[in-house]
């Protein structure tokens, strides 16, 4: 039985609403089974929602204000309300499964912009911390075993194969990229060491119509769609063989093709693009959705609200998925925030969340699987909050000894790996052996050395790749001034790099 | 086809032959690439070009390497025109066309759609298009216009309304950022077809947080296009030219102008009716001096040249249309004509249109420089609210007029020391 941990928001349209949230442990995505804990009588409503008409009804419950009780994260039984209410029905249970409620309180309420809301004569504030966080959804154990005894075939050998040698892929690719850079042969490179599961399972879950709006630390969601190791190497190194014409800095890769959207430097701007590419992608009633990932650091952006806002209001199909690494530079999550981490704040918005182990594959592929169907099936935005650790420094331009400590980073790297649990589990399924992990790892050696000298080796962009794309149409005055250069360039050789294409 | 030949104009610079053709071409026939004054894209230049016809002044050409779909029999001449059209009916129009003709296009911003507008230059279009196509959003320019971006990575072509271009600084990353570094930055796999639209530059006392230009600003970064509508013709026809161009352009407006009523040609209502990017506009011709204006401006330059005319100078004013790219051909062949000039702009002086076209004019034109550039713009200071601090922080015709005589009299260049 598999455990997931699902903050839903249900939504009425029109003025009626009851509940804000439900929150339910033992719950399956997709049944509506749910226990009933007891139900403490000083409460207070927390809020209004509404349910679009087309949605399936979900079961749902009062969330208590007063979450001194351990219950938090419990489901309550409450009214199970019917989904199909009209705007100005009274509020009416339906269905009164608890018969410990008091009557009287469930008549009043008082018609507000966006709904009635039921008062209460018992003030209560909510509280901004809880005792007990949101449970993460996990399938395997620390040691790869399945912790749920029943757990149903989540991923094919073929995938998960894939998705292991993507991970031992991408850490070969990481580790000597990085050298290269402390070498003095390329300029910048960020590596994701502690975040392959959130990098090659979430990219496994989706399909290649789905468009991928990344932050930079998601180098591995390309690689699953076929950006070569060599391909990583020529962005990097900015030669001329690369897509990006030497444009942009290392780390910056995007493909139209792969559906990957060009990295953008400035944090969290691509989640308001991600909603209307979402917008976009609506309009053309296809059955794909938008993904953006994003760092819990970045979620204190301004964009970060506008865009699950607007989404939530535009049913826009995106499923944001944000790594929560702990941190942030060397801002760490307690100074970043003081919510219970990013799944609490996509609820706030009325959005479904779900947070997840995020150095757990297979809970991470599971989720991202469900959360596009939901959000290409239902239209609507679905956030995924993927605990995980950054093992790596921030970038190459960072030493993160400075402020943690090494026996912090060795802890998470060799305990927490995510490529180690996922690689026992393999093992134990007769998937994977010693013999072909030692063959993966030359291999990936190999294939990263190379591009990386071919790379170098490569010519750099010409000189007309300095003036086209800035706009359409190469405009006169940029012909201008690309004429006017060459002629100085011809004038004065000496002035200008000798291995500098013309 | 009537051939006309302009050869007032642009003599000189570039030997560009000016011809004006007319043609109307339907909306199928209609490409996103519309005629600018840049490199022309091999066969797509479409568009409607004004016939010289008797009473007004100034053509709108397309430049070298037309190809055009002459349908009618091209012997007509137009008389002056009969209609008179605000500059917000003209938005209107152009708006409700271009929705009309593409359905990718579609409208987003504050009160944009229940609203009307919040100038009404939507009115009528969440009736005709429904909410899917006018989008009345959350307030969050920095959401809005990140959104509109990525709607327009993925084909979409959305134009974006600002309530004043005062509010777009909550969003200029995304416009400089997202919008005009995309295309270079993704080496030409994004492109991005939006269109940045709203009030610009002051109103009438609303102080300083509702009063700055941005023309300046926008204007310096590559990647945008800049345009800047006068009259009712300005208004439609750049704002089809926007939204059809695949590049991200920003549509500076200006709210005093929205109600302001202007003769519009029968070719402007036409709707395939536009006018190139990047080509300024001869509102008055003359050989004395140069005024250079945009916007608002043009206006009280054309006023002032009234009043220099009764003083016997002959002023010629350039409406410029178009920020970025500037039409520094048209600038500089009008100065060698009458070697003086005199840059007139709402917003700060430093950094601003005219310190730009100063520039332009003495690298290329400075031997025929008699006199300084004259730099009229608005005060350095943050708009003052009382109305007559006010009055005094932008630029007024009587200052336009003073400027234009400081220039005709001035017989060399003054020292250096001179204020």
């Amino acid at each position: 039985m598999s455990m997931l941990q699902l903050l839903t928001k249900t939504r009425t349209c029109g003025v009626n609403f009851i509940i804000k949230r439900m929150i339910c442990t033992n719950y399956y995505l997709t049944s509506n089974a749910y226990d009933q804990a007891n139900v403490s009588s000083s409460f207070s409503l927390i809020g209004v929602g509404h349910l679009r008409r087309n949605r399936k009804p979900d079961a749902f419950g009062f969330g208590f204000s007063d979450f001194s009780s351990s219950n938090r994260g419990v489901y309550f039984g409450g009214r199970y309300h019917s989904s199909m209410k009209l705007a100005g029905e009274q509020i009416l249970s339906e269905e009164d499964e608890d018969e410990d409620r008091d009557e009287e309180e469930e008549k009043q309420g008082f018609d507000f912009p966006g709904g009635k809301i039921e008062y209460t004569t018992i003030i209560n504030f909510l509280p901004g911390s809880f005792e007990k966080r949101v449970q993460c959804y996990r399938v395997l154990d620390e040691d790869g075993y399945p912790i749920s005894s029943n757990m149903t075939e989540l991923a094919s050998k073929e995938v998960a194969l894939k998705v292991y040698k993507g991970m031992v892929t991408l850490n070969t690719m990481d580790k000597f990229f990085y050298e290269a850079q402390r070498q003095g042969r390329l300029s910048f490179y960020l590596t994701s060491f502690g975040e392959e599961a959130v990098n090659l399972a979430s990219a496994a879950a989706l399909s290649s119509d789905d468009i991928v709006l990344a932050q930079y630390r998601e180098p591995g969601v390309l690689l699953w769609r076929g950006f070569t190791v060599q391909d990583f190497a020529n962005q990097c190194f900015g030669n001329k063989a690369g897509h990006g014409k030497g444009r942009q800095m290392p780390i910056h890769y995007g493909s139209k093709n792969l559906n990957y959207v060009t990295i953008s430097s400035p944090l969290t701007t691509q989640l308001p693009q991600a909603v209307g590419m979402a917008y976009s992608l609506k309009m053309d009633k296809k059955d794909s959705c938008v993904v953006a990932f994003f760092g819990e650091g970045s979620t204190s952006e301004g964009d970060f609200h506008a865009a699950l806002n607007f989404a939530a209001v535009m049913d826009a199909p995106v499923v944001f998925f944000c790594r929560n690494n702990g941190w942030a530079i060397s801002t760490p999550v307690t100074q970043q925030f003081r919510s219970d981490g990013i799944v609490v704040k996509g609820q706030a918005y009325g959005i479904s969340s779900i947070r997840v182990d995020g150095n757990d594959a297979l809970a991470i592929y599971d989720a991202v699987r469900n959360a596009r169907q939901i959000a290409i099936n239902e239209q609507r935005p679905i956030l995924i909050e993927a605990m995980t650790y950054r093992v790596s420094h921030h970038s190459t331009s960072d030493d993160s000894t400075k402020y943690r400590s090494t026996d912090e980073i060795e802890h998470w790297k060799t305990t927490h790996s995510p490529v180690t649990r996922f690689q026992k589990w393999l093992e134990r399924k007769g998937w994977w052996s010693d013999s072909e992990e030692a063959k993966l790892h030359v291999e990936a050696k190999k294939e990263v050395k190379q591009a990386i000298d071919e790379a170098e080796r490569e010519e750099m962009p010409q000189l007309g790749d300095m003036f086209t794309d800035v706009y359409d149409v190469l405009p006169s005055n940029l012909m201008e001034q690309e004429t006017s250069l060459r002629e100085t360039i011809q004038r004065h050789p000496m002035d200008f790099p000798k291995n500098m294409p013309i | 086809m009537s051939m006309t030949k302009e050869s007032d104009t642009n003599d000189g610079i570039g030997a560009r032959q000016q011809t004006s053709f007319r043609s109307i071409v339907s909306h199928n026939l209609l490409r996103p690439v519309i005629g600018n004054s840049f490199g022309v894209k091999e066969g797509k230049m479409w568009g409607i070009l004004r016939q010289k016809a008797g009473g007004f002044t100034g053509v709108s050409s397309q430049g070298l390497g037309l190809r055009l779909w002459p349908v009618t029999s091209a012997l007509r001449n137009y008389s002056s025109a009969t209609k008179e059209m605000t500059v917000r009916d003209a938005l209107n129009s152009a708006l409700d066309e271009e929705m009309a003709a593409d359905p990718n296009v579609f409208v987003m911003g504050e009160e944009v759609g229940e609203y009307q507008g919040a100038y009404k230059i939507t009115k009528g279009l969440l009736d005709k298009y429904g909410p899917e196509r006018v989008v009345d959003t959350p307030i969050t320019e920095a959401g809005f216009a990140g959104i509109g971006v990525g709607s327009a990575y993925h084909g979409l072509r959305p134009v974006i309304e600002f309530m004043t271009f005062n509010f777009s600084m909550q969003a200029i990353d995304h416009i400089i950022n997202s919008a005009a570094k995309s295309n270079y930055m993704s080496a030409g796999q994004i492109n991005v077809p939006i269109v940045f639209r709203g009030p610009n530059g002051p109103a009438a006392g609303v102080g300083a947080q509702h009063s700055q230009c941005y023309g300046a600003w926008y204007g310096s970064v590559p990647g945008l296009k800049v345009l800047v509508p006068y009259s009712s013709e300005d208004a439609r026809g750049l704002l089809k030219a926007a939204i059809r161009d695949p590049d991200p352009v920003v549509f500076l407006e200006n709210e005093l102008l929205y109600g302001e009523s202007f003769p519009v040609s029968a070719e402007a209502l036409d709707s395939s009716f536009c006018l190139p990017i990047g080509k300024a506009k001869i509102e008055r011709e003359g050989k004395d001096i140069t005024i250079t204006a945009f916007s608002k401006m043009v206006g009280y330059a054309l006023k002032a040249a009234e009043i220099l005319e009764k003083e016997g100078i002959s002023a010629e004013v350039i409406n410029l249309r178009s920020i970025r790219p500037l039409d520094r051909a048209t600038i500089n062949a009008s100065v060698r004509k009458t070697n003086r000039l005199v840059t007139v702009e709402e917003g700060f002086p430093q950094h601003g249109v005219g310190a730009e076209i100063c520039a332009s004019v003495v690298e290329d034109s400075f031997g025929y420089l008699d006199a300084p550039v004259e730099r009229i713009a608005g005060a350095d200071v943050p708009t003052p609210y009382a109305a007559n601090l006010e009055r005094m922080a932008f630029p007024q015709i009587e200052d336009i007029v003073r400027a234009a005589k400081r220039a005709c009299y001035r017989a060399v260049p003054m020292a250096a020391s001179a204020s």
